[in-house]
């Protein structure tokens, strides 16, 4: 399957992500979780979407189904003309490689490697040429306001700085759609911003269509064009979200 | 599906960055393949050095040859078949250098013994004296006596064997008890001592000074005559085992034998038969190269058609013995391999558990299962094949060692030096594949493991 072809055919009307009767339980012990029961909804290609929910009401399940990380109990998750569903683990892995990029609540570096090479890992994992990744690696990282800091590790950089690795690393094979889980769940206000305003510079000027699950609501409405809420699995509201000029003027 | 190189890079990275243990597990395949290497090495060795030796004897390398006309009383049928193919040709001089001009025939020549009287201190003894060739010098029986060998083909020296040298002494042990003799005490007072020889030279027709008698069937003449005779040497050994109760116990130089002209029985019965154009040899020793074109060789010189007589095959009986010896020391060997690849197992299943959230990182960002799978296949790989490095270089370095400690006391015991040991480059390689191959199915079940591994599940905990 060539998921870059079929991207490119996809017509401009498609939906980017379209979610039918999605459930995802599984067993914990004698109970039946019901992660994620009975979710439908479409997102729009260029949105910028904020999942909300307590903890538990299956918005971190929802965005793992829709990342490819884990697969479905019923229901179809649609992404760019694929049912996720329906592909095998191998492409399920391309899928995650090519067409979405994941940030984290906790960053999710691999400690051991050196921010330039855990940015390189998924070129390396997509078969880039050596002499190419280098020059994309800096790119990314310097997006990001990293160029000096390619050689120090994950521990000794703070966690603002490594979640701008995390997010040069979501962009380096240029995804269509980037999925950020609490991603200032771990970092102060200050830096928080600094991430989102990132986050938002992606969608804006790169189109990239954003699924963001946070349990902040004021973080969402200061960002996110659309609020999806759920609680127990459900998908209990979906509304527009107009962005305060406020926040716009304030980050400059 | 990640590159080679790629792939590869990223294995030795990951295999530095827990370099203590993983430094451990590959010394532990060090450890088996050393193993390994240093017991082949010494069976390949022992092995060896029995061939030198049994080469060295002599037993294995020659082909006695005889002529048909001697043996016709009591040839067997198949032999009688080939004869009336071949011609039944007489053991002379020209059919020696025939012989001696066979493929993979490194000398042949004229078996010469009698039995005559020796005297020593004016007592005769009576016993089988024959002609040994130069190259008999590198003999086991000859090497590293006492004494020394021929100082030419044609010096009037001896050299005697054990059993006779004590027989000169007057010291005969009981039957079974020679070996307790030390040769070195029988050499003293014999080693440059004089024996006489008498014995009958044979003057052959074209020797006669008389022209008119030379075509001549039955004419020759036999002179008694003496040969002083310097014993230099004493042989520990029994050179001449072979021949049974033929066997000689006091030997010349070839050279010398062959000049005094001897009379020798197949002598008289050229001339009951009556053709002595050249005179015959009743053997010819043939030594062959390699033990292993011996049958070959035989073949070669029934065709001429002459009777051959070796001892064959005694070295597929030895081969047997080592190959039974080396499956042996292979098996213990590999046994600390075994261990070692249970030491990769470990290694690998433990670096899954610490790098759990790793490889869901990893899984999350885009790896496959294939890439994940190859990417501890080649952390084992990598393991084996530098540990498989490291362990030749290490069971190399043993075997030297333990090859030169051995000599140390050989030398102690004033026995001469042996190499028991050899490293072929076979075993070099194969012991470094082994250790991959080794390795690699050890990390087939922690890679299948890695491979398999929940992403959500492997990043759900901090």
């Amino acid at each position: 399957m060539n998921l870059n072809s079929t991207q490119s055919n996809s017509p401009n009307g498609a939906p980017a992500i379209r979610i039918v009767d999605l459930c995802r339980h599984y067993q914990m012990g004698d109970t039946l979780i019901r992660a994620v029961d009975g979710v439908s909804l479409q997102i729009q290609p260029g949105e910028f979407v904020a999942l909300l929910g307590s903890s538990g009401s299956g918005k971190s399940s929802l965005l793992n189904l829709i990342a490819g990380l884990d697969r479905p109990t019923s229901g179809a998750v649609i992404v760019d003309n694929h049912d996720l569903a329906q592909l095998s683990r191998e492409d399920l892995a391309k899928h995650r490689l090519r067409t979405v990029g994941m940030v984290f609540q906790s960053f999710n570096l691999v400690s051991r490697m050196t921010l330039a090479e855990n940015v390189d890992l998924p070129l390396r994992f997509a078969e880039v040429d050596r002499g190419q990744r280098q020059a994309l690696t800096r790119d990314a990282l310097e997006r990001v306001g990293l160029g000096a800091r390619m050689t120090h590790r994950p521990s000794e950089l703070s966690g603002g700085e490594q979640q701008r690795a995390a997010l040069a690393r979501a962009l380096i094979n240029q995804p269509k759609l980037l999925l950020a889980d609490e991603p200032t769940g771990n970092l102060d206000s200050r830096t928080g911003t600094e991430i989102m305003n990132f986050i938002r510079e992606f969608n804006e000027t790169l189109g990239m269509t954003i699924v963001m699950v946070t349990h902040e609501r004021a973080l969402a409405e200061r960002y996110a064009r659309r609020l999806i809420f759920l609680a127990d699995g459900k998908l209990v509201d979906d509304r527009p979200n107009s962005i305060p000029v406020a926040t716009q003027q304030g980050v400059q | 599906m990640m590159k080679t190189y790629d792939l590869s890079e990223l294995a030795l990275r990951n295999l530095r960055e827990s370099s203590l243990r993983n430094s451990l597990t590959t010394i532990g395949i060090s450890v088996g393949v050393a193993s390994l290497v240093a017991m082949l090495s010494l069976g390949i060795g022992l092995q060896k050095l029995a061939t030198r030796h049994l080469a060295k004897s002599g037993l294995f390398d020659t082909v006695v040859v005889t002529s048909r006309r001697e043996m016709r009383g009591f040839s067997r049928d198949d032999e009688r078949s080939t004869a009336s193919a071949a011609e039944s040709r007489t053991l002379d001089e020209p059919a020696r250098q025939e012989i001696e001009h066979l493929p993979e025939v490194l000398e042949a020549y004229p078996d010469i013994r009698f039995i005559t009287e020796l005297r020593y201190q004016n007592k005769p003894y009576l016993t089988m004296v024959s002609g040994i060739p130069d190259s008999a010098r590198s003999n086991d029986a000859f090497a590293g006596i006492p004494g020394s060998f021929f100082s030419s083909e044609t010096a009037p020296e001896v050299i005697l064997q054990k059993s006779f040298a004590m027989e000169l002494l007057g010291k005969t042990p009981p039957p079974g008890q020679e070996d307790d003799v030390p040769v070195n005490d029988l050499a003293k007072p014999l080693l440059g001592q004089e024996l006489t020889m008498r014995y009958a030279q044979r003057l052959t027709a074209q020797s006669t000074s008389d022209p008119a008698q030379s075509d001549s069937d039955s004419s020759y003449s036999v002179i008694s005559r003496e040969q002083k005779l310097k014993i230099v040497g004493i042989s520990d050994l029994d050179p001449d085992s072979m021949r049974g109760a033929a066997k000689a116990r006091v030997f010349l130089p070839l050279k010398l034998a062959q000049d005094l002209r001897v009379m020798q029985p197949s002598d008289v019965r050229d001339s009951m038969r009556g053709f002595n154009k050249h005179p015959s040899y009743s053997t010819i020793s043939v030594r062959v190269k390699n033990p292993k074109q011996v049958k070959a060789v035989e073949q070669a010189i029934k065709k001429l058609g002459f009777n051959t007589f070796s001892i064959l095959d005694a070295t597929r009986s030895l081969r047997q013995f080592f190959a039974v010896l080396d499956l042996f020391l292979g098996i213990f060997g590999s046994l600390a391999l075994a261990v070692a690849s249970i030491g990769i197992v470990n290694t690998l299943v433990m670096a899954i558990l610490e790098r759990r959230r790793e490889i869901g990182i990893m899984k999350a960002i885009g790896a496959s299962d294939g890439d994940v799978r190859k990417l501890f296949f080649a952390e084992a790989g990598a393991m084996g094949l530098l540990g498989g490095f490291v362990g030749v270089a290490l069971g190399w370095a043993i075997g030297h060692i333990i090859n030169l400690g051995t000599n140390i006391y050989l030398k102690r015991q004033a026995l001469p030096p042996e190499n028991f040991w050899a490293v072929p480059w076979w075993l070099v390689g194969a012991a470094i594949i082994f250790a991959f191959v080794v390795s690699l199915v050890s990390g087939l079940y922690p890679a299948a493991r890695a491979a398999r591994l929940d992403p959500v599940q492997a990043l759900r905990y901090e």
